[in-house]
């Protein structure tokens, strides 16, 4: 504090507490509908008292999925592929990404500037740019409405690659002389020297990507097209798709609180890591 | 920079980096060729006919209004979303920055919608205006301004920028905030004892310190509108009404996928391709000059 401005202080709390209110305003209203009946939260204005059906509402959509106009799985089903996918996607881009940072730091090998040049390129090649052949090579491949079809073609990871390309030099060459004088080979130099160092570095990355995982849409729209197979975001949509009428908005307000919970909680708990991983993973 | 100390195997490090190559391989290079291949396709939407036609896929495309339309949907909701969304986060960085009590409660607030995923996001807030029953679109109309984002092109195009800045608050203030931090005390000390006050440092110190931040920012905020926010639109307007919400991811998918024009859709694909590598190296000029003069 360089000087005492008391008026300037207090308009710095308004303007913070206006921001919070716009994030915090819209989730509320979310959540007052999810625990309404399906009339209440159809009215117009919608009151913004919190209803009866919280249990009922919570319950019916865990359960019981939703059947009638739309069908959709329960949505402890949903988040269980969520899940699913999230961790395969997360462990699976900092595995092969800290592999080959490894190999590409620790190695000199014929091709090593080809295959981090192919790394980086991936960069420059985002899912919404090669929808059509992607979904055919996955599908050429059977592998479609299946965990392998929503997770693998997503973990190549240049930015994880980058980072512990980052992190593997920084790390001082007299580790991997005193290993290799230990007698030490490559890969227990990995496990017991490179690992328990990074490990900050894996669990920011790991906030990062499995937040990533969890939020994607476009690729299981494509992918998974059995109900069984849905994510809980694609759950979502299907749910509103019934038209205006149809739509049980306090179900879709209880789904749509479900769905944000794991996350919300995985950004909030591990708030130190996911700002590290966040600030690293783009410099 | 070069390791000193290497270790030496013929096969070894072919195996480590296998796996991401295999993958980089099959999903996005091979795909990414498909995809110029076939924008020099032309194709019925059964598959069973084709012709090469060079370039005559994007000859129509760039002659066709509606795809010109598309453009200029991007850029104008690129802009709205990357002006505003700054202009707001910076704000909320600001005063983060400067007030003591309560900063981390506000924080930790503040971050939450990162974790939101977009297809949330989208309806979340077509709920708030959804013309019917939505308790906002009530407010509005209370005060005089009749609000129906389903016939009206501008009110849909709104939804989707409010929509799509809501989300992308938390990234641009954790940047900001950590651009703020980094600024060295003294400096702003000196100016207040030189009688500048808070906008006066605000603006001659601050803002230009943190330029490299905004426009890290800028370009981050451009490439989300133009290739994240599909789920925003797909999830609420669905490019109308009309046209008015059709941003370029969008029509790639619709056509691609819905319309069953492939040598279009790959057509346009091969152009997007082409703004992600311009934006690419744009940002990476900006990485190496940060690494230069810091």
């Amino acid at each position: 504090m360089i000087e005492r401005r008391p008026l300037l202080d207090f308009f710095s709390h308004v303007v913070l507490v206006l921001g919070v209110l716009t994030v915090v305003f819209p989730l509320y209203v979310a959540f007052v509908a999810s625990t309404q009946t399906a009339e209440q939260s159809a009215l117009s204005p919608l009151s913004l008292v919190p209803g009866s059906e919280f249990v009922n509402n919570y319950s019916a959509v865990l359960f019981k999925g939703a059947a009638g106009q739309v069908t959709a799985p329960p949505v402890l089903h949903m988040l269980w592929v969520s899940l699913a996918t999230a961790l395969i996607i997360a462990i699976g881009k900092i595995s092969i990404s800290m592999l080959s940072a490894f190999a590409i730091v620790y190695f000199r090998f014929p091709g090593r500037g080809l295959f981090f040049w192919m790394i980086f390129v991936t960069l420059m090649l985002p899912v919404e740019v090669r929808i059509t052949p992607t979904y055919q090579v996955v599908s050429d491949l059977g592998m479609l409405n299946s965990y392998a079809g929503l997770s693998i073609p997503l973990i190549a990871s240049a930015t994880a690659t980058f980072l512990f390309r980052q992190f593997f030099l920084t790390v001082p060459d007299e580790l991997a002389e005193a290993a290799r004088i230990d007698g030490a080979g490559p890969l227990r130099f990995l496990k017991d020297v490179l690992w328990p160092l990074s490990r900050t570095n894996v669990i920011a990355l790991f906030v990062i990507m499995f937040i990533y995982g969890w939020n994607q849409y476009l690729w299981p729209l494509m992918i998974a097209t059995e109900p069984g197979m849905y994510p809980i975001g694609i759950g979502i949509k299907t749910l509103i798709s019934g038209g205006d009428s149809a739509v049980e908005w306090n179900l879709v307000m209880a789904t749509m609180i479900l769905a944000m919970l794991p996350p919300g909680l995985v950004v909030v708990v591990m708030q130190k890591w996911f700002v590290k991983g966040l600030v690293d993973s783009e410099k | 920079m070069e390791k000193r100390a290497r270790f030496t195997s013929k096969w070894l490090p072919y195996l480590l980096v296998a796996p991401q190559i295999i993958i980089t391989l099959l999903f996005f290079f091979w795909p990414a060729i498909q995809a110029l291949y076939q924008s020099m396709l032309l194709q019925d939407a059964f598959g069973g006919y084709s012709e090469f036609v060079w370039l005559d896929n994007f000859k129509a495309l760039f002659g066709d209004p509606t795809y010109l339309e598309s453009f200029r949907t991007t850029a104008l909701f690129s802009a709205l979303v990357a002006f505003f969304g700054l202009a707001v986060s910076l704000l909320l960085a600001v005063f983060a920055d400067r007030v003591r009590r309560g900063a981390s409660l506000y924080k930790t607030f503040l971050i939450w919608p990162y974790a939101v995923s977009p297809v949330v996001v989208g309806v979340l807030w077509m709920f708030l205006l959804s013309p019917s029953l939505g308790i906002l679109s009530h407010v509005l109309t209370w005060l005089g301004l009749p609000w129906d984002y389903m016939v009206n092109g501008t009110h849909a195009m709104i939804l989707i920028v409010v929509a799509a800045i809501w989300k992308q608050i938390s990234y641009n203030f954790l940047f900001f905030l950590a651009g703020l931090q980094s600024i060295p005390k003294s400096l702003i000390e000196a100016a207040a004892i030189d009688g500048a006050g808070p906008v006066k440092r605000f603006f001659t110190i601050v803002f230009p310190l943190i330029s490299p931040t905004t426009f890290f920012l800028f370009v981050v905020n451009v490439v989300y509108a133009f290739f994240d926010t599909f789920v925003i639109v797909d999830a609420t307007t669905h490019g109308g009404p009309g046209k008015d919400t059709e941003i370029l991811v969008y029509k790639v998918f619709s056509d691609g996928f819905k319309g069953g024009d492939l040598g279009s859709s790959a057509a346009q694909s091969v152009v997007l391709m082409v703004v992600v590598i311009l934006l690419t190296v744009v940002q990476f000029k900006y990485v190496e000059k940060k690494v230069q003069y810091a």
